[in-house]
């Protein structure tokens, strides 16, 4: 069913487009949520030093390759962007798809490294840092998964020339969860 | 509802469109945020009589212990937990967040700041679909095998946690479900009102000529945003928990039970003034009107309530004063839980200091703003003694407890909202409620809801302790005197709800052929009142309004009424 904005929307008092500034406030109430699970993370880790040990186990090169896919992405991401202010919405589109496919390697990455911990009894339940391992990058990966899919959409918007604007939003959120996996790399696989 | 006004409105702007859901999905699928707030007011309200039955069938239990409670039967030790803990549950997260935050913060922002609808419509949609389902999860959670979860609205593991201990396993992870899925809704709608109150406004609209109401559900919508993400991740850590066996809150695994609290508590304590401003905002906002005088201190207002949301951050622990944190950590929280009755105590003095010199119109709506005044403060001058980490230690888990935060709760959940309520219905049907019944409906409510929790502070004080089935299986709380104020307590409960149907029947017959009001009934300011009643799909068809003054220009010397709309030009 066709849609039209109200008024409301196009409205801007503030002069900031007010998607640009609804998605920052959906980055605030991420930032706390990532900041709770992280902030009682390093709690336990700083009381539980044998914690190190099961952290030694985590293969860092797959984390650090992961990483570096993960900032690649964000980088189309930007071009993307920037295809998107020039009204380039192919272009847009076709820098959008790269960064999927970067989001798509990350978890086929992290499917692989999972199966591997948990086929050598590393499971979530197996001690407290694993159950922090598995709730953290799981909680980071849905974001991952979730991005993707609504990145898609938006995709297939720009490339009719459609909501570019909406380019830029993904965008911000797509740093965003570069930046959150920027803080889970070390926490859980550098810090032995 | 306005059909013609919505043609219109579609002939105009999206002749070239199909034409909006009909008939029964108009009201089921609707984007206009005054339906939307009409089906959080319905859903909320329709949970609040839910609540207010379960409070009636444990508090039988506890004055008439082993009764077989007319409409529900024996109530068995279980069910007990079950029906205290969901009382709380949905007075807090599915009647006082939904009608105040989101049904009033719905109606009021666009139609307050001259703007069409919220800038997000279709997210408001979906706010209100994902709270329906949290709804349908909690009620189905009653009929699953061990009935709903009973570990207490706080949810302390490791009771939450451990099946074998709560023995609602399946209830507890269907109401830990049902809670974060209102987190998400409410996640949305507030989103929706932090930018639509931020970019929307009627051009001239400046900062300080937004009403305080919406700018009060703002800052409890932010705060609400910033407190309860370590929440949302608890709950993901409780359901682990709960569903994987994993340890995060079990020592014996080199967890933490006192973690959850913290979690808990850094996101209950906020969620207190995230209901409470709305609840002021409402109040200052009908003070004004019927005292026919400017706000005192409208930036002095706006910049306390500021500051108390940035000090209840930080007040949490004094919920955990005897869970075993270090007693320096508690004289910090004992000073900051101290300190934030100052800015709550200014509020009050700014509504006396509006009302004073005012000329006072003892309307409905008045009576109620004036109750949650006088209300709200019994419920802030006993918290002092549970601030003091010293009368804590003995006050903790008491009635008193439950005395207290009831007269917190109770004006800002029930009060504030009929204040909000019997002030807007005139604009939201269309029609003037009957101002009689009103009085009738507004005393036989605040009289027995006193009734109801002095003798309930009496024995906190005596040393009853709450979460208590049966009190004949503690001797020393069994005698006579206890069991007398229990009942005066029950009564109450039940005159109480008795005149709830007066409000029930005011409501109705009022809806169906009350006194037309007209735009403008109680010669207010506020822009809401320039359009309809009701205000048809749009706000304003003939256009928006621009703004030229505060929203509180009362009795203004140059002028012969005493009113001055926030639209009219100089």
């Amino acid at each position: 069913m066709a849609f039209a904005k109200p008024l409301a929307t196009l409205r801007s008092s503030t002069g900031i487009p007010t998607g640009r500034l609804a998605i920052w406030w959906v980055l605030a109430s991420e930032v706390v949520i990532f900041g709770g699970l992280l902030g009682s993370y390093l709690m336990f880790r700083l009381g539980h030093p044998e914690w190190a040990d099961a952290a030694a186990v985590t293969n860092v090169w797959i984390g650090a390759f992961n990483t570096f896919v993960l900032l690649t992405s964000s980088f189309t991401a930007v071009l993307g962007h920037q295809a998107a202010e020039r009204g380039d919405g192919k272009q847009a589109a076709k820098f959008l798809f790269m960064t999927i496919g970067g989001a798509a390697t990350f978890i086929m990455v992290k499917s692989y490294e999972w199966t591997t911990e948990i086929l050598h009894g590393y499971t979530i339940t197996a001690n407290g840092f694993w159950a922090f391992y598995y709730t953290a990058a799981g909680l980071h990966a849905m974001h991952v998964i979730a991005g993707a899919v609504i990145m898609g959409f938006i995709a297939v918007d720009a490339w009719r020339g459609r909501e570019l604007q909406r380019v830029e939003l993904i965008g911000i959120y797509w740093h965003f969860v570069d930046v959150v996996w920027i803080f889970l790399f070390p926490l859980l696989y550098i810090a032995k | 509802m306005a059909d013609t006004a919505i043609s219109v409105h579609h002939d105009e702007h999206h002749a070239h469109e199909h034409h909006g859901p009909q008939g029964i999905l108009k009201y089921v699928w609707s984007t206009d945020h005054k339906m939307i707030a009409m089906q959080y007011l319905f859903t909320g309200m329709f949970m609040a009589v839910i609540g207010a039955f379960m409070a009636y069938v444990f508090r039988m239990q506890l004055a008439f212990p082993g009764i077989s409670v007319p409409g529900y039967g024996q109530v068995s030790p279980g069910e007990y937990n079950a029906l205290v803990t969901n009382h709380g549950s949905i007075m807090i997260f599915w009647v006082a967040m939904p009608v105040l935050i989101a049904a009033f913060g719905n109606y009021l922002i666009p139609l307050m700041i001259g703007a069409d609808d919220m800038v997000f419509p279709r997210i408001n949609r979906l706010s209100y679909q994902i709270f329906l389902l949290s709804v349908l999860i909690l009620l189905a959670s009653f009929f699953v095998p061990g009935g709903g979860f009973g570990g207490a609205w706080t949810a302390y593991p490791p009771l939450s946690a451990v099946g074998e201990y709560n023995q609602t396993n399946l209830g507890s992870s269907l109401w830990l479900l049902a809670v974060a899925l209102e987190f998400v809704a409410f996640l949305l709608g507030g989103i929706n009102f932090i930018t639509t109150l931020m970019n929307s406004r009627a051009p001239g609209m400046k900062a300080y000529d937004i009403p305080l109401v919406c700018w009060f559900i703002v800052i409890a919508s932010i705060l609400f945003m910033l407190s309860v993400g370590p929440l949302i991740a608890g709950a993901v850590m409780l359901f682990f928990d709960q569903a994987l066996g994993t340890g995060f809150y079990d020592p014996a695994r080199g967890g933490d039970p006192i973690l959850w609290q913290h979690l808990f508590w850094f996101f209950g304590h906020p969620e207190v003034y995230v209901v409470l401003f709305p609840a002021i905002g409402i109040t200052i906002d009908v003070i004004a009107t019927f005292a026919r005088k400017k706000v005192f201190g409208y930036k002095l207002m706006l910049y306390t309530t500021v500051a108390t949301g940035v000090l209840s951050f930080f007040v949490w622990a004094h919920h955990q004063f005897i869970a075993g944190i270090d007693p320096r950590m508690a004289n910090i929280f004992t000073i900051t839980t101290l300190l934030i009755s100052v800015p709550i105590a200014e509020l009050c003095f700014v509504i006396i200091a509006t009302l004073y010199g005012g000329s006072i119109r003892f309307t409905t709506p008045m009576l109620w703003a004036l109750a949650f005044m006088a209300e709200f403060l019994i419920g802030g001058v006993t918290g002092i003694f549970l601030g003091a980490s010293g009368a804590d230690i003995y006050f903790h888990d008491t009635y008193f407890v439950l005395a207290h935060f009831h007269y917190t709760f109770f004006p800002i959940a029930i009060i504030g909202t009929f204040a909000a309520f019997t002030y807007w219905f005139p604009k939201m049907f269309g029609r003037m409620m009957n101002d009689t019944l009103g009085k009738i409906h507004f005393w036989g409510t605040v009289i027995p809801f006193n009734f109801i929790f002095i003798p309930l502070f009496v024995l906190g004080i005596g040393g009853q302790h709450r979460r208590i089935y049966n009190y004949q299986h503690f001797p020393e709380l069994a005698g006579e005197g206890m069991y007398t104020l229990r009942e005066i307590a029950t009564v109450s409960l039940l005159v109480m709800l008795a005149f709830q149907f007066v409000f029930f029947y005011n409501c109705i017959t009022s809806w169906r052929k009350g006194k037309k009001a007209g735009k403008n009934p109680w010669n207010a300011n506020t822009l809401e009142w320039t359009t309809e009643s009701p205000p048809p799909h749009g706000n304003w068809p003939e256009g928006l309004p621009n703004v030229y003054r505060g929203p509180y220009e009362y009795g203004h010397p140059d002028r012969d009424e005493d009113y001055w709309p926030q639209n009219q030009p100089a």
